[in-house]
């Protein structure tokens, strides 16, 4: 790292508002300074609304209106950014700025080849022709890690898995030779192993070719192990900045502790995840001990070990022919897997995506039909062989949360109806009068304040969102909650909170919890048991403290090796 | 592909039995054609002997069954009214409403697209609030209105074009054509108008909401960064995405511009299928009432095939899904 040489990026005393409606301004960005050099990577890190994005959108010109930078300057490559112009002087977005996305699936047009996306802005901004620009397309889908790159070429975004997506887009960020990368939350939506993959480009990248990269994540894992500086942001406001080192062994900003401690940990169980601010805690749990004393009236049957087991579960999907009547291509998706939840417990389902656990969520929760194999409730099939049309009782002892939290409630729809539908459906409550207090309670018992019944869900955050779900599917009064990725759409912070409250929820009323993840840290902090999935194959299942210390699979220790936690710190004396 | 192909086309057959059914039934009781038919003062026995020419006398089924085996051999009867056989009818009168059809077709896209466009980039312009403002009067007037209105403006009025016919005519083999004329093109762009004019509107709103959708997805923005040019990532890479559902739209407003040019015909005395349509209604001339509501029919399943194949080829993802 040449420390003399010119900041590939130097932010001074940024100040970025958003004029709004009432005249008044909101501030999304205050007196936020950092500089990156060449061959550095520089995390900027803080929770949705922290005005992280808002930087990196302000650098590569992306500002949308009526946003604007009030105050400070930018330079890249110690060039001054004009605010007028979108851009710096001799500086071309595309050409010294390149920029990773978030979500390779959607940051690809479906409707063009690779080709044309990558080379396109080579033949802008570097005038080259079409075959100097496939040449080097050919050149970057190789040093980016992608194999047979000639068939990649010709393909079309919808034929590449995630990891690929995100490694097209990298290659289309730096075709014209950026001394500037802006990635903005580059492999959150990645699993852990391509994130790995991923991860080490980015570092290679930095390292070898000397490309500053300003990134923009939540994850304090990945900052620990690819990044050489921090800055911690809240509320528009930079609340520390130093090397990772520092920053995350000995943060002093009290936001910077509590965001560090709120992090899931791998290593080892904590009883309660840490949180930001306390919730209004004696209401709610008095609300819950209500609702315990309601679920407890209506629970006739007994109690009896296992709640529910698959047994031998398979499910292939099958596309459809070229000829009437052939069967196509098939694919299993769950191949012989058999577990079984016993009653109260939290039984953990981890695994890549593809692994074939959302599956699993889906069978259990009577959505997808099995190809073979069973699935009991209490000894009931409900699924596969034997299984009889699920009724009222059945239906209503599984619910399930889904992962995201702003398509899973019906936006045209105030919340008091969406959380009494189960209740009336199931006829839990005698009159609607009832119904509306039952609903109170229940929201109450998540967190919130009874009022949230009267408005729409898009009043709410991700987080609130979530835990309207969670009490929509304690509406039904269920003894079995399937959760497939409930917190993997959420802030470090909010993760917590709900995660505490699921736990919360689970010692207060009793249930039993199926928790589908592929965040390890998660899993561990909440689970008993765990059963890793591969390739719609159950590998190990275990104590989940017995599986995380001492895992036996040579697939689970991979994995957890591959997880970017907080004890592995760039920069930092590799002790471990 | 073939799979689908073939299932879509089975569908299709099963569609137009059902379509035949009900247009065979529907018009068996609209009327009695021979009375229309027989002069007033027929005895009982004239009537009986037309009724058994025209195999009337018949039990339903026999007489569905005659009518689907003649459909099948192209034979669709003969017209009660015109004495002549109505495949004949509509093959003459079909250049006129197809040539109607194409041209309300074109105007409604040439227009529609670029306004759509126009509304999308730049929505609170003058020219988009304006546009914004007279689709709303183009979507909720009716299409007679529409008609008589433009009547009274450029023919009666201002005299510019005719109100009524197809003006001069080229008779290429079977197919008689306006196009080639200068009174034929002339006497297109009144109904034509008219009849794109919904269309027009329809299609101008959905590329508005399309390219507003598209401009601020993911991939779009990406394509910002990478500081491809403006006019670039608009018209090359957004309007394709934009494009994808007025597809669908254009293929099965086709089908409806065919069924609906009855009123637009009526109004300007259009020589087409709509026009033979109304006549056969005021007559009860149940052959070419049937053959009508048949052909409309296959028109509708016909394009609607042709439009599922053309998505898989512009959608790559559908491509892959059907293979």
């Amino acid at each position: 790292m040449n420390v003399q040489s010119t900041p590939v990026l130097a932010i001074d005393s940024l100040r970025v508002e958003y004029p709004l409606a009432n005249g008044s301004v909101f501030t999304a960005v205050e007196n936020a300074s950092l500089i990156i050099r060449p061959g550095e990577i520089h995390a900027l890190v803080g929770e949705s609304g922290a005005g992280k994005t808002t930087i990196g959108n302000t650098v590569m010109g992306l500002l949308e209106k009526p946003g604007r930078i009030a105050a400070g300057s930018i330079h890249i490559d110690g060039k001054r950014f004009d605010p007028a112009r979108g851009s710096a002087e001799g500086i071309v977005l595309g050409r010294d700025v390149g920029a990773v996305f978030q979500d390779p699936m959607t940051s690809l047009n479906p409707l063009f080849t690779i080709e044309s996306q990558l080379t396109e802005a080579m033949r802008f901004h570097l005038r080259l022709d079409k075959a100097a620009a496939r040449a080097r397309a050919l050149e970057l889908l190789e040093s980016v890690g992608i194999p047979e790159p000639k068939r990649r070429l010709k393909a079309y975004p919808h034929q590449l898995s995630g990891g690929q997506r995100q490694r097209v887009v990298i290659a289309a960020a730096l075709s014209c030779n950026p001394k500037l990368v802006v990635a903005d939350e580059p492999t959150t939506a990645l699993d852990v192993s391509v994130q790995a993959q991923i991860l080490k480009l980015l570092r290679d990248l930095a390292d070898g070719r000397g490309i500053g990269i300003l990134l923009v994540t939540h994850n304090m894992g990945v900052v620990a192990q690819i990044a050489d500086r921090v800055t911690i942001m809240h509320r528009g406001k930079v609340v520390e900045t130093g090397t990772t080192e520092e920053v995350l062994r000995r943060p002093k900003a009290s936001y910077a502790k509590a965001l560090i401690g709120a992090v899931p940990r791998i290593d080892q169980r904590l009883d309660r995840f840490p949180v930001l601010g306390d919730e209004g805690k004696g209401r709610a749990e008095r609300a819950r001990a209500e609702l315990r004393a309601k679920a407890e009236r209506s629970n006739v049957a007994a109690e009896e070990a296992p709640i529910l087991s698959v047994e031998n579960l398979c499910v292939d999907y099958t596309t459809s022919g070229w000829l009437p009547g052939s069967k196509g291509h098939r694919f299993r998706a769950v191949d012989g897997v058999s577990f079984s939840v016993r009653s109260g417990e939290v039984f953990g389902l981890v695994g890549e995506s593809g692994c074939g656990k959302t599956t699993i969520a889906n069978v259990v929760s009577g959505l997808v039909r099995p190809t073979a194999g069973r699935v009991l409730y209490r000894g009931q099939s409900i699924a596969g062989g034997g299984a009889s049309r699920r009724v009222g009782p059945l239906r209503q002892a599984i619910q399930m949360i889904f992962q995201d939290p702003y398509s899973s409630l019906n936006s045209r729809m105030r919340i008091g109806s969406i959380l009494s539908e189960p209740i009336l459906f199931y006829r839990l409550a005698s009159t609607r009068a009832e119904a509306e207090n039952d609903v109170a309670r229940l929201i109450e018992a998540v967190g919130l304040e009874a009022e949230a019944a009267e408005r729409f869900p898009h009043a709410f955050s991700g987080g609130q969102r979530q835990r309207l779900s969670i009490a929509r599917a304690l509406g039904a009064r269920p003894k079995l909650i399937v959760c497939d990725e409930p917190t993997s759409s959420l802030d470090v912070s909010v993760q917590a909170q709900i995660l505490n409250l699921l736990k919360d929820l689970r010692d207060a009323t009793g249930l039993t919890l199926l928790l589908i993840s592929h965040d390890l840290a998660v899993v561990r902090q909440m689970c008993d048991r765990v059963a890793v999935m591969r390739q719609g194959q159950l590998l190990e299942q275990a104590d989940s403290e017995t599986l995380f210390d001492a895992p036996q699979h040579a697939y689970t220790k991979e994995l957890l090796s591959l997880v970017p936690t907080l004890d592995r710190i760039r920069g930092e004396t590799k002790a471990a | 592909m073939l799979k689908v192909l073939l299932s879509r086309l089975g569908q299709a057959a099963l569609v137009m039995l059902v379509v035949s059914a009900v247009s065979f039934v529907m018009f068996r009781y609209v009327g009695d054609p021979v009375a229309t038919m027989s002069r007033e003062n027929a005895s009982v026995e004239e009537k009986a002997e037309l009724r058994r020419s025209l195999g009337l006398d018949q039990p339903l089924v026999v007489q569905y069954g005659r009518f689907l085996g003649r459909t099948l051999r192209g034979d669709l009867g003969i017209s009660y009214r015109n004495q002549r056989p109505v495949t004949e009818l509509i093959a003459e009168r079909l250049p006129a409403t197809l040539e109607l059809v194409i041209v309300a077709t074109i105007l409604s896209l040439a227009l529609g697209i670029p306004l759509g466009v126009l509304c999308a980039l730049k929505p609170n312009g003058i020219a988009a609030r304006l546009v914004q403002a007279l689709s709303l009067i183009g979507i909720s007037t009716p299409t007679f209105v529409t008609g008589i209105v433009l009547i009274l403006v450029f023919a009666v009025s201002l005299g510019w074009l005719p109100s009524f016919g197809r003006g001069q005519v080229v008779d290429l083999g079977w197919w008689s054509t306006g196009f080639l004329t200068i009174s034929g093109l002339k006497s297109l762009l009144l109904p034509g108008i008219t009849l794109a004019l919904y269309q027009l509107t329809l299609i101008m709103r959905l590329v508005r909401a399309e390219m507003i959708d598209v401009l601020s997805s993911d991939y779009i923005r990406f394509a910002k960064a990478r500081g491809l040019p403006t006019r670039y990532i608009h018209f090359r890479l957004a309007l394709r995405n934009a494009l994808m559902p007025v597809i669908t739209v254009t293929g099965l407003q086709i089908g409806s511009l065919i069924a609906f040019a009855i009123v637009t015909e009526t109004v300007f005395q259009w020589p087409g299928m709509g026009l033979l349509f109304i006549q056969a209604v005021s007559f009860v001339d149940i052959p070419v009432m049937a053959a009508y509501l048949l052909f409309v029919g296959l028109l509708f399943v016909l394009i609607n095939t042709v439009v599922d194949i053309l998505y898989a080829v512009v959608d790559p993802r559908l491509r892959a899904r059907s293979a």
